[in-house]
């Protein structure tokens, strides 16, 4: 056991380091704007404007990482990549992360709508889309959930009717994060109402920009509107959009969530450090609430989980470095942080006791505590990673179903009044 | 980096637990629990013939000088087989203790014993209820002699010998007793699991050899170490009791299906996993930690002991739910497991203990997190 880079991946770690050093400096002191560097997507962006200039902060970065062969690094050469292996892209993504580097706008394209891309697009399409998705030119968004499909992602029922070479699609979807600055989205719909619910879905991507489409954003309780829904009245595709065969869209649509799956890292807001300075700092019954027996208590609990993600991290790294694939350990890491945020934010409003109600000064504990429940249910909610460490993992049976074999539209979905 | 177990370390592993599957462990647990005999002495002969109590051992000593990750491997797999032996007293504990503070001359008289398994000895630190402080230590060492009482001290009634903490002029330090001596007195206990063997020792006048006298630092030192041992058999425990249950509901049938496609069940085995993975790695860093002798051990041990009394006791107890009344019968085996659960949380201290440890080891260390 040991921590140390291998001699191939020491000459990696300094090679993206010094770029990084040279460069970031560079771009921050050019910076347009004198502002700190864009909001990561967790926290809201309080007006469009914030949001416009966030993202144009993090495209000019994006571009200059892409011109240098520094964007999506683990594609293919051929796709705007330079075919690192998968334990390059975590050195640097460990050494982007010690720099403020501005993003969240592109992970969904990057993270999901590029890797099935790659597996069902045409080579020309190919070619055409996904260097300027890694340069960060063309934003991407993901249509997937509606408002009587979410965790039951095969329920949807947004039509789609194929006439000649052109599908024409209507219906709403729900929940599409950053659908108001996206060029293309990746659109799972039902073709078939007749065929049993996983083998009636089509799978397409599209121009945002096509006619018939309409974006109103969702007000979140953290205040913060990254969300959308999207209405499609009568939007054209044309066919040679599809990805993968008609009425096979469901084998495409878990590929994309696989990948979200592996995209979901750690909940960002505060954790064990905020919340033991926060217990250092502030006062509980006449003594600093890091004295007291109680909060050493909660600060251990936290502790631990903290220190059993950061190091199962460490384990997933490690068989990458070997050359393994990672195993599912990675599927406990959302579940956990989440639940951690939303304890330790609540837990530090406890701290700050009646003061801790004011927003100002204490917009962490806030923001965090709002944003920890969507956290909780965005790319999968406890429940259903609960079911996928029990199935996947354990090699448990999946729950009986009743919507299994039998055709789409006699089955109930979403909500239903007696 | 490398922050797994090795080609060799996991052979060794695999050679371990076929040993204890092959010697059917969890048979030999059930007999001691509800025997007269203290530990399995078939079971002990065939891990020493292993080489199992000399792994730590420098060969100048008579031992075969691997290291702690070996040990780690080891303390995983008598977790899971809830060995009934008197492994971690002899080898986490006296033998770490000798090898850290004895003189060469001790060493070269119990090394080499310890690791042919020709004697075993444990390890005496608790007096009353209560975790010991230094301030709390009423054994007293004068002249060569100790006195005093120890309570609760695992295999006191099978070691041959003690490693005591004791009180001096110079401070609390460990002397090695031979607890054949007749000034004395064990009197063995009823125990929460009575499949590993505890006993009070009443101390009168015993000769003792020095280890070290000015030695609280050493005690702490070797808590931490064995904390790191201790939780790798917690995570053996663990893992073993979440596989039971999930196993047992795969093949249990109700309401017309397998009890394991309800989600109140896979949650909970869910549950179990989760709890267990955070522990394995924070048992991997504490593996990393005694290795090497990082400066970040205290931290790093008491991360692994808490999260590994954590994850056993949720593991053995949602066993026993999940066998729903069958689980809470003496026939079902699910109680070995729930009462060396137990036992191995209180072991070298509680819970309430090791958060206080962690937390002030933080405190002290100025970690980077």
């Amino acid at each position: 056991m040991d921590f140390n880079d291998t001699p191939e991946e020491a000459k990696f770690r300094k090679e993206a380091s010094d770029w990084l050093k040279q460069n970031f400096e560079k771009f921050e002191s050019e910076k347009l704007s004198s502002e700190k560097s864009a909001k990561s997507s967790a926290e809201p962006s309080k007006t469009a404007q914030d949001e416009s200039k966030a993202l144009e902060l993090a495209k000019k970065w994006q571009t200059i990482k892409y011109d240098a062969g520094w964007a999506c690094l683990h594609w293919p050469k051929d796709y705007g990549g330079r075919d690192a292996t998968p334990i390059e892209r975590v050195i640097w993504a460990q050494e982007e992360s010690k720099f403020s580097i501005p993003g969240g706008f592109f992970e969904i394209g990057q993270g999901m709508a590029g890797p099935v891309m790659m597996m069902y697009a045409t080579e020309e399409q190919k070619k055409e889309h996904l260097p300027p998705m890694a340069k960060g030119e063309k934003i991407w968004c993901q249509l997937f959930s509606e408002p009587g499909a979410g965790s039951d992602l095969a329920g949807i029922k947004t039509k789609a009717e194929l006439d000649g070479d052109t599908w024409t699609i209507n219906g709403q979807k729900v929940w599409t994060s950053g659908a108001h600055y996206s060029d293309w989205g990746i659109l799972v719909t039902r073709s078939d109402f007749d065929a049993p619910k996983h083998k009636g879905l089509t799978y397409f991507f599209l121009d945002m920009k096509s006619p018939g489409i309409e974006i109103r954003p969702i007000k979140q309780i953290n205040g913060g509107a990254n969300f959308n829904e999207v209405y499609f009245t009568d939007v054209k595709i044309p066919d040679s959009q599809r990805l993968g065969d008609v009425g096979d869209g469901w084998r495409v649509a878990l590929t994309t969530l696989m990948n979200e799956r592996l995209a979901v890292g750690d909940a960002s807001g505060v954790d064990f450090k905020e919340i033991f300075e926060l217990a250092k700092e502030n006062d509980f019954y006449g003594e600093p609430a890091v004295k007291n027996s109680a909060v050493r208590e909660k600060l251990a609990d936290w502790y631990c989980e903290y220190s059993g993600l950061k190091n199962t991290k460490m384990r997933r790294i490690s068989a990458l470095s070997k050359g393994d694939t990672p195993g599912p350990e990675a599927s406990i890491t959302k579940i956990v942080s989440a639940n951690k945020l939303q304890d330790i934010a609540n837990f530090g409003m406890d701290i700050l006791d009646q003061a801790g109600i004011n927003s100002e000064g204490n917009l962490k504990y806030h923001g965090s505590l709002l944003g920890a429940p969507l956290i909780r249910i965005a790319g999968g909610t406890d429940e259903i990673l609960r079911n996928i460490i029990a199935e996947q993992v354990l090699g448990m049976p999946q729950d009986v179903r009743l919507d299994k074999n039998v055709p789409f539209n006699e089955i109930p979905t979403g909500e239903k009044s007696n | 980096m490398n922050f797994e177990f090795s080609d060799e370390q996991i052979a060794m592993k695999d050679e371990v637990r076929k040993l204890l599957d092959k010697e059917n462990s969890l048979k030999r647990n059930r007999t001691i629990l509800e025997g007269e005999e203290k530990f399995d002495k078939d079971l002990w002969n065939s891990l020493v013939s292993m080489g199992l109590t000399a792994v730590t051992i420098p060969e100048e000593f008579g031992g075969i000088g691997m290291g702690y990750l070996e040990l780690c491997v080891i303390a995983e797999e008598l977790g899971r087989a809830i060995a009934p032996v008197p492994y971690s007293s002899s080898v986490y504990l006296a033998t770490t203790a000798i090898l850290n503070c004895a003189s060469d001359e001790i060493k070269k008289e119990f090394l080499p014993k310890l690791a042919s398994g020709e004697i075993i000895g444990t390890f005496a630190h608790a007096e009353s209820s209560g975790f010991p402080l230094e301030k709390s230590i009423n054994c007293n060492f004068a002249s060569g002699k100790i006195s005093g009482t120890k309570a609760a001290v695992p295999d006191a009634d099978i070691a041959d010998f003690a490693i005591v903490s004791a009180k001096s002029s110079s401070g609390v330090g460990l002397y090695l007793v031979d607890l054949k001596d007749p000034n004395i007195e064990i009197t063995s206990l009823d125990t929460f699991d009575p499949s590993r063997s505890h006993a009070n020792i009443d101390i009168k006048d015993a000769s003792a050899k020095e280890l070290i006298s000015d030695g609280w630092l050493e005690i702490e030192k070797i808590l931490d170490q064995s904390a790191v041992l201790f939780s790798f058999e917690q995570i053996g425990g663990a893992e073993a009791a979440m596989n039971m249950a999930k196993d047992y509901a795969q093949g249990r049938y109700a309401f017309g299906r397998s009890i394991a496609s309800f989600q109140a069940i896979k949650h909970k085995i869910a549950d179990m996993y989760i709890s267990l993975q955070l522990a394995r790695s924070n048992c991997y860093f504490g593996a990393w930690a005694l290795s090497n002798e990082a400066s970040e051990l205290p931290t790093a041990a008491a991360t692994a002991r808490v999260s590994a009394t954590k994850a056993f006791y949720e593991c053995s107890k949602e066993n026993i739910q999940t066998h729903g009344g069958m689980g809470a019968t003496w026939e079902f085996d699910c109680h070995l497991f729930y009462r060396r659960s137990r036992l191995l949380a209180s072991n070298i201290g509680s819970q309430g203990v090791w958060k206080e440890k962690l937390i002030s080891s933080i405190e002290k260390s100025n970690l980077q997190i």
